[in-house]
């Protein structure tokens, strides 16, 4: 072990976000400028996992003060030296500026963004590094799994976790205690415990920033459900387009097993567990639970039809109990602080904390952590920062592919399971993407559509062939040639699609047409009677840009970067558009210097 | 590890080395490191104050700040307890760094023939 005590923590995101926006040769960087003043002794670098607000990455957190540094660049890092860890002063124009107020805010806790968060999944990420066993351990990791295998029975745990009322975060919200308990009474020689990371819908990214930022969180909440259950071997589900979640869990999973933490007699209680992790080619399917055994089973990734479940016939037709990440990651909490203390957060029947993936046209985006029961008011106003340019809400959508728009009169709407479902979206895994008037709810309604229509695995009717009718309807209306009676056509097959199909992705994937139908209609129809998209969105269907002549200078500016020479007159005297030509492409709206071109 | 037991040991001795990731409620100690300051030997006085800190396991911030005008009192040592006012000492020796630390950082009592300003809680 260390024994140097550090001054100070510098502490660099190497999430897959900041990662790619330039934090990898930071550590580097740093590393060399602390040496050349030896100030190596004095300041730990550490890598951590995601602080959710990928945004503003890199991120640098400096420590004891807890100064948030965001969008810092190889030629910051000397300022970060020179200034702070040498002189201890705060660098001003490195720190975030909060977007309503424009007020710089030094430290981390006091940022909007993370004020009115609550993170128990998230508690580690990006405040330890992902790759260390001794951190975690240093900020209690592994206690819960202590307390539960030497001072707890079985179903102690499951009890624990039933009173907690933890519901699945991976969308559908079933108890996961009950879960647990059904798949425990089951007798059998051999049990398995699966962890569900085949985290597919478009825009959610919390399931890797978990494993990425705190994969040993993962690790210990399912050897607890390991001895919950009654199983001996268990498997990690993850995509293999997450490379970095899976080096960081190989990793945690090895300093497990060299600890004791994993393996035989755990911790020694008696309980051996071994857990493997298996990689999944990507198809969205695959996070359905039959189709996600059948791949590990090696076999083509398709789902079967339920009963039975997996808890009865599984894995290799053994008793399985499966879970999502985030599940996993609030067991530790539940089992060291207690059902109550979970429960006291949250509403009547959702507990807890969800987390959300925040995205479109909002000031802040980013992964965040919030009570069951909180409005989507709060979400995107106060931790959201509102919406960019000062823009009106229009619709948030939910629950990604599988989910629903929810319109901005819904806004005071507190956030659990049942509330979403029953205005027709959904919690799903935890996607949120704001739009403003600018987003179509017809163009978003068929993205998410072609999305469900290209992963349906072809298995059952309803959903092969049902979806992708839809979508050549959705098409038509797009572009401009939506006919009399395909409102209701759709509403139909959509009712059929959901009633028949074999699994979660047929019977949600008409979800958000259907919930678009219900709040935005007079979109649709302005499709298809005036042939007209409100929002300026659908190709086909877009007014040609007009030049205001009493603004125009005649720079000629426009008429260089229009792609179909639709623009005429001479230099210095008003130009042009012709609206036959015109294909609405904005490229000289975009380059006039004194906006005199806009959307007729 | 065998037991319950030997993890919590583990933490104990693991804990240390995360104490500096959290402010709230600390003691701080900060050292004057201008160019006055350095040349006046702060760097020393901030190693023997790490030294300190670390032989008797305390947990408290320690930082550094720039010159703050009184480069002939150089090297300076800010002492402030939670909720107390900001003591300054000036021309502070190696050899004053422990019994700063024992005295006022451990028993609360402030070493007055070294104090050479002090600022009211809430003033910077």
């Amino acid at each position: 072990m260390d024994t140097i005590i550090y001054r100070s923590h510098v502490l660099i995101c190497t999430g897959t976000g900041c990662v790619s926006s330039g934090a990898g040769k930071l550590k580097e960087k740093l590393t060399a400028e602390l040496e050349e003043r030896g100030l190596q002794k004095e300041i730990k670098v550490v890598d951590t996992g995601c602080h959710g607000f990928c945004e503003k990455g890199p991120i640098v957190i400096v420590y004891p003060e807890g100064v948030f540094y965001c969008q810092v660049t190889e030629d910051d890092i000397n300022d970060i030296v020179e200034e702070h860890l040498l002189k201890g002063r705060i660098v001003e124009r490195l720190l975030y500026k909060e977007p309503l107020t424009e007020e710089s805010i030094p430290s981390y806790n006091d940022i909007d963004f993370y004020k009115k968060q609550k993170r128990i999944a998230l508690a580690n990420c990006g405040r330890i590094n992902p790759e260390s066993i001794n951190e975690y351990i240093a900020v209690g990791g592994y206690e819960a799994l202590g307390k539960a295998l030497t001072e707890m029975t079985p179903d102690e745990v499951i009890a624990e976790v039933k009173n907690a009322g933890l519901r699945g975060r991976g969308g559908a919200g079933f108890p996961t205690g009950l879960k647990w308990e059904l798949t425990r009474r089951e007798e059998s020689d051999k049990k398995y415990l699966i962890c569900n990371a085949d985290e597919g819908d478009p825009g959610a990214f919390m399931d890797r920033s978990l494993l990425e930022g705190d994969p040993h969180k993962i690790i210990e909440g399912m050897v607890i459900a390991a001895y919950a259950i009654g199983a001996d071997e268990g498997y990690i589900y993850v995509r293999a387009e997450y490379p970095l979640a899976i080096h960081r869990l190989e990793v945690a999973l090895e300093q497990a097993a060299e600890l004791g933490l994993l393996g035989e007699n755990i911790l020694g209680s008696g309980f051996n567990f071994t857990l493997n992790i298996k990689k999944g080619a990507g198809a969205f399917v695959c996070g359905e639970e039959t189709a996600l055994m059948a791949s590990i089973e090696g076999k083509r990734g398709m789902p079967r039809p339920k009963p039975p479940f997996p808890s009865v016939s599984g894995l290799w037709g053994k008793p399985t109990n499966i879970n999502n990440v985030e599940t996993f990651a609030n067991v530790p909490y539940i089992i060291s602080q207690g059902a109550a203390a979970y429960s006291a957060i949250g509403t009547e029947k959702s507990k807890g904390t969800k987390v959300f993936a925040l995205t479109g046209k909002i000031n802040n985006t980013g992964l965040v952590e919030v009570p069951m029961g909180i409005t989507l008011r709060e979400i995107i106003y106060d931790i959201g920062g509102g919406l960019r340019d000062g823009k009106d809400l229009k619709a948030v959508q939910t629950g990604g592919p599988s989910g629903g728009c929810i319109p901005a009169d819904l806004l005071d709407l507190p956030i659990d399971y049942e509330s979403l479902t029953e205005v027709g979206a959904m919690m799903g895994s935890g996607g949120m993407v704001v739009m403003d008037d600018s987003t179509c709810m017809v163009d978003v309604a068929r993205f998410f559509l072609s999305f469900t229509q290209s992963e349906s695995c072809g298995k059952c009717t309803p959903c092969r062939e049902g979806t992708k009718r839809m979508l050549e309807i959705l098409d038509r209306i797009c572009a401009g040639e939506g006919r009399e009676g395909d409102l209701e056509l759709l509403e139909e097959l959509g009712q059929h699609i959901k009633e028949t199909s074999l699994c979660q992705l047929g019977g949600s994937a008409p979800n958000p047409v259907l919930s678009t139908l219900k709040y935005f209609r007079a979109e649709y129809e302005a499709h298809i009677m005036d042939k007209r998209c409100p929002a300026n969105v659908c190709e086909g269907m877009k007014s040609a840009y007009v030049i205001d002549q009493s603004v125009c200078i005649g720079c000629t500016l426009c008429t260089r970067v229009c792609p179909v020479d639709a623009i005429s007159g001479e230099r210095k005297k008003p130009h042009y558009i012709d609206p036959e030509v015109c294909i609405a492409c904005g490229a000289c709206a975009e380059k006039c210097p004194v906006a005199a071109i806009s959307q007729g | 590890m065998k037991s319950l037991e030997e993890l919590k040991q583990l933490r104990e001795s693991l804990q240390k080395d995360m104490l500096a990731r959290n402010s709230a409620g600390k003691a701080r100690i900060v050292i004057g490191m201008g160019t006055c300051g350095i040349a006046a030997g702060a760097r020393e006085i901030l190693q023997a104050v790490l030294q300190e800190v670390k032989t008797r396991g305390l947990d408290v911030i320690v930082s550094q700040t720039g010159c703050i005008g009184m480069c002939e009192k150089e090297p300076l040592l800010d002492v402030q307890l939670p909720g107390k006012d900001r003591i300054t000492y000036g021309n502070v020796k190696k050899e004053d760094v422990s019994r700063i630390i024992v005295e006022h950082l451990i028993n609360g009592n402030i070493v007055e023939d070294l104090v050479v300003a002090r600022l009211e809680e809430g003033g910077e």
